[in-house]
C-alpha cells in the first residue's frame, strides 16, 4: 500500500528533552491501533528550529506544524487530521506578530525570512538513514569531485564561492585549503571543530544531529582536496545525542562505501573519527583542540607554525568549524558563483544562530549574511515578550560584544560587527531587555571566561580576575570612578597581550558596554542606582501604604520575616535591614502594593 | 559503491521523499468527515492508495478533507490536476476509485459516469 502521510517529530536536543520520544511512541500506538501503519509513516528528524515549542511536529503533504504537542493530544491529532483531513487547530503556531494562525510551516513568520542552506535537511529527514539524505542529493557532490573534478579545481571554487570559516574568526576557508594542499608531508589531517563552548550556542550540535552526512560528505571532500587520509570530529561529550547520531552515520557511510579505502571505488582512502572534548571553552581555540586530540592538556600554544603546517601530530592539519563542513557539499553542487551571491560581497552565503534570551521565538535559524539584527529579532525572533523594550543583543557570546538598540538595523556580517566591537562568533545571539542589567551582563560573561582562562598567560588569568574583581564592586555598590578607567585600561591589556582568542576577546563584553552602556555603570557607580533593579546590593523593597489592604500574604512568604503587620489593619511594615531582597513579598502582593525601587535616597 | 549505484539508491530513494517535496502534480481529495466515513470513504481511500501504488505512480498525493456538504453523495472525491479543472466524484466505491486512478489519473480522461461536478 501508498503511503499518504509523512509526520515528522523533532527529535533535536531539546524537542528530546521535553519528551518528544513520548509523543512519537504514543503516535505510534495508536497510529497502529487505527490499522494507519501502512498509509503514515513516523520519522524522527533533527531540529527545526523553534526549540522553545517543543515537541514540534511537521505533516507532510500540506506542512502542518503543530507545537506544544503533548502525548495527550495525539488521539485527537490522529482521529481528526490523519484520518478526516481537519488539523487540529488548537496545535497550529499562533503568531501574534501577524495575528493568524499558521495553517503551513511555510506561513509561519518564523520562517518566512529564513534561507536554509546548511540546515536544508535539519528537521526534514531522518538523520540516521543515510538514504534520505542520499535522496536530499547526499554524496553527489563528493562522487562529482572525485571523478569530474582535481582537488586543484575544488580549491578554486572554494576561494573564488568566498566561503569564509563559520567558527568565528571567518578566515576564508579556500586559502586555509590552499595552504594545507600546498604542504608537502605525506601525512595529512582533517578536522572538525564542533566544541562549541559559548554559552547559549546550539547550532553545531543541531547540524550533527539534524544532518551529520552533510559535515561527513565536506570533510571527504576536503580530505580529497588537500590530499589527507584520516580525519577527526571533536565533540563535547555534553552533546550525547549528536555523538550518536554522528557515529551511527559515520558508520553507514563506511557500509556503503563513502568513507573507507575505496571511495565510491575510485581508490581515494578517508575515514575519520570521533574524539570527545571534556567540554572546556578553550578546547575550542584550535591549537588547544588539537592538543587534546592528541591525548594533551587542551591548552593554546603560540602560532605560527598554524596548523595548515603543523597540527595534529605535527602533520599539517585543515581545522574547519562544523558549519561551515556543512556548507562544501552545496558549494560543490551549485558552484562558486551561486553561492557568491548569496548574503553579501564580503561575507557570502548563510548563517546559523542560535536565538535566546528575552526574545518571543527562541531556537535554532539561518538566514543570508547581511540580513539586519532587527530582522531577526523582530521579525524571525518576534520580538521581546511581554511588552518589554528591546534592551541589547550580544553576538559571539563570551568573546562578543553588546549592540544596543540604534544599531537594530546593522547588516551582520564579519565586518560590520567588528565594527561595533562585537564579532560574529559562532553564531550565538542573546537578547535583552530592559530587565537586564547591563554591568550585571558584562560581569556574567566575564566571570565565564576568567573560569574558562586555561591559565597559561598571565594576562588572561589575572587580568580577567582583576576586571571581575572591579565589576563585581561596581555591583556590590562599592565602585569609585577611577574604576571605569581601570576597567577600560585593564580591558585593553588583557585584549592585546594575551596569547589565544579567549583571552584577546574576553574584555569585548565589558569594552563594548562600558562604550555603550557607561551611564549604567555611572549610576551604579555614583547614585548606588541599578535601572534594571537586578543587583541586589542597589535594590529596595517598599511597601506603599496606601496600596497596602493587609491582606497578610507578604509575611507569610518572608523568608527572613523582614515584615510585620496584622491582617486587616494596613499598611504592613518592612524591615530593609532585615530583608534579603529576594523578591518573594513582591511577587505574592495581589495588591501591588510593594515596590522595588533603586538609588539613593535624597 | 560506484557513483552510478548511489544515483540509483537516489533515485529510489526520493520517490519516498515525495510526500515533503509537495510539488505532486495530481492531487487526490477524500472527504473524510464522519458521514463520508460512515459512508465508506475509507474502503475508498484504500483503494486509491493500493492502485496508486501497484501502478508506481509517483506523482500523486492523496489527502483528505472534512465534510462537504454533500451529504446525498458521500463519499465524495476531488481529482485536482495541474492546469487542469477540479473534477469531484460522488458515491465513490473501492472499485469506482480503481477505475478513476486508470482512466483519469494514468490516461487522463475523468470518468463522466461518476462526476458531480467540474470546476475551475
Ligand atoms: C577560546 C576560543 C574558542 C573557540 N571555540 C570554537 C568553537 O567552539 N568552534 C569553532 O569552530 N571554532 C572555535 N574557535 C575558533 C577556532 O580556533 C578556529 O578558528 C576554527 O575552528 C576554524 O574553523 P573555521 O575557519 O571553519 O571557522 C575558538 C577560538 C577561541 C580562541
Ligand atoms: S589567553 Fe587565556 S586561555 Fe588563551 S592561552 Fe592565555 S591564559 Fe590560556
Ligand atoms: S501582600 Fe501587599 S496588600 Fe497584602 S499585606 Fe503585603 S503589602 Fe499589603
Ligand atoms: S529541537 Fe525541536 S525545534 Fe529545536
Amino acid at each position: 500500500m501508498n503511503r499518504r502521510l509523512d509526520v515528522l517529530v523533532c527529535s533535536g536536543a531539546a524537542c528530546v528533552s521535553s519528551h518528544s520520544a513520548e509523543v512519537k511512541s504514543a503516535l505510534a500506538c495508536e497510529i497502529d491501533a487505527r490499522g494507519l501503519s501502512d498509509e503514515i509513516r513516523l520519522v524522527e528528524t533533527g531540529c527545526m528550529g523553534p526549540c522553545e515549542l517543543g515537541p514540534v511536529l511537521l505533516i507532510y503533504p500540506g506542512g502542518t506544524f503543530y507545537v506544544r504537542v503533548s502525548p495527550n493530544d495525539v488521539a485527537e491529532i490522529v482521529e481528526e487530521h490523519f484520518l478526516k483531513g481537519r488539523p487540529v487547530r488548537r496545535l497550529l503556531w499562533e503568531t501574534p506578530e501577524a495575528r493568524r494562525i499558521a495553517e503551513e510551516k511555510k506561513q509561519v513568520p518564523f520562517f518566512e525570512k529564513q534561507q536554509k542552506i546548511v540546515l536544508a535537511n535539519c528537521g526534514e529527514i531522518d538523520p540516521e538513514n543515510i538514504e534520505e539524505f542520499i535522496a536530499t542529493g547526499g554524496y553527489e557532490a563528493l562522487g562529482r569531485a572525485l571523478t569530474e573534478k582535481s582537488p586543484e579545481e575544488l580549491i578554486e571554487t572554494l576561494v573564488a564561492s568566498g566561503l569564509r570559516g563559520r567558527g568565528g574568526a571567518g578566515f576564508p576557508t579556500g586559502l586555509k585549503w590552499r595552504f594545507v594542499a600546498r604542504e608537502s608531508g605525506k601525512t595529512k589531517v582533517v578536522v572538525c571543530n564542533a566544541d562549541e563552548g559559548d554559552p547559549g550556542a546550539f547550532m553545531d550540535r543541531s547540524l550533527l544531529e539534524g544532518d551529520p552526512h552533510s559535515v561527513i560528505e565536506g570533510m571527504t571532500i576536503a580530505a580529497y582536496a588537500v590530499g589527507a587520509n584520516h580525519g577527526y570530529v571533536y565533540v563535547r561529550a555534553e552533546y550525547p545525542l549528536a555523538i550518536r547520531r554522528l557515529k551511527t552515520a559515520i558508520e553507514q557511510a563506511r557500509n556503503a562505501g563513502l568513507l573507507g579505502l575505496n571511495i565510491l571505488e575510485t581508490g581515494f582512502a578517508f575515514d575519520l573519527e570521533v574524539r570527545i572534548g571534556a567540554g572546556a571553552f578553550v578546547c575550542g581555540e584550535e591549537t588547544a583542540l588539537i592538543a587534546s586530540i592528541e591525548g594533551e592538556r587542551g591548552m593554546p600554544r603560540t602560532r605560527p607554525p598554524y596548523p595548515s603546517t603543523s597540527g595534529v601530530f605535527g602533520h599539517p592539519t585543515l581545522i574547519n568549524n562544523a558549519e561551515t563542513w556543512g556548507n562544501i557539499r552545496h558549494i560543490v553542487l551549485h558552484g562558486a558563483q551561486w553561492f557568491a551571491a548569496i548574503g553579501t560581497p564580503q561575507s557570502p552565503g548563510t548563517k546559523v544562530f542560535a536565538l535566546s534570551g528575552k526574545v518571543v521565538n527562541t531556537g535554532l535559524v539561518e538566514v543570508p549574511m547581511g540580513t539586519t539584527l532587527r530582522e531577526v529579532i523582530f521579525d524571525i525572533g518576534g520580538g521581546i515578550p511581554n511588552g518589554k523594550a528591546f534592551k541589547a543583543v550580544q553576538t559571539g557570546g563570551p568573546s562578543g560584544g553588546c549592540i544596543p538598540a540604534e544599531y537594530l538595523d546593522t547588516p551582520i556580517d564579519y565586518e560590520s560587527l567588528k565594527k561595533l566591537g562585537a564579532i560574529m562568533g559562532s553564531g550565538g545571539i542573546i537578547v535583552m531587555d530592559e530587565d537586564n542589567c547591563m554591568v550585571n551582563i558584562a560581569k556574567y560573561f566575564l566571570d565565564f571566561t576568567c573560569d574558562e582562562s586555561c591559565g597559561k598567560c598571565v594576562p588572561c588569568r589575572a587580568g580577567t580576575r582583576q576586571m571581575l574583581d572591579l565589576l563585581e564592586k561596581i555591583t556590590d555598590g562599592k565602585g569609585e570612578t577611577a574604576d571605569i578607567d581601570r576597567l577600560r585600561s585593564l580591558g585593553m591589556m588583557v585584549a592585546s597581550t594575551s596569547l589565544c582568542g579567549l583571552g584577546q576577546s574576553a574584555p569585548n563584553p565589558v569594552l563594548s558596554t562600558l562604550k555603550y552602556f557607561g551611564h549604567e555603570y555611572q549610576a551604579h557607580i555614583h547614585e548606588h542606582r541599578c535601572e534594571a533593579k537586578v543587583c541586589p546590593s542597589m535594590i529596595r523593597f517598599e511597601i506603599n501604604p496606601a496600596a497596602c489592604r493587609a491582606c497578610d500574604k507578604c509575611r507569610t512568604v518572608c523568608p527572613v520575616t523582614a515584615i510585620t503587620g496584622k491582617p486587616g489593619t494596613p499598611p504592613y511594615q518592612l524591615d530593609a535591614q532585615t530583608c534579603i531582597r529576594c523578591g518573594r513579598c513582591a511577587e505574592v502582593c495581589p495588591f501591588d502594593a510593594i515596590a522595588i525601587n533603586s538609588g539613593d535616597l535624597n | 559503491m560506484k557513483l552510478e549505484e548511489l544515483r540509483q539508491i537516489r533515485e529510489r530513494a526520493s520517490k519516498e521523499l515525495s510526500l515533503r517535496k509537495g510539488n505532486a502534480r495530481i492531487k487526490v481529495v477524500i472527504g473524510m468527515g464522519t458521514s463520508g466515513i460512515a459512508a465508506g470513504a475509507r474502503d475508498v481511500m484504500a483503494a486509491f492508495l493500493d492502485e496508486i501504488s501497484v501502478r508506481n505512480l509517483t506523482d500523486v498525493v492523496v489527502t483528505q478533507t472534512g465534510e462537504r456538504g454533500l451529504a446525498s453523495s458521500e463519499p465524495v472525491v476531488d481529482v485536482l490536476i495541474t492546469g487542469e479543472p477540479k473534477v469531484s466524484y460522488g458515491q465513490m466505491t473501492a472499485d469506482k476509485a480503481r477505475r478513476v486512478v486508470v482512466e483519469h489519473l494514468v490516461n487522463g480522461n475523468a470518468v463522466t459516469d461518476f462526476v458531480i461536478e467540474v470546476r475551475g
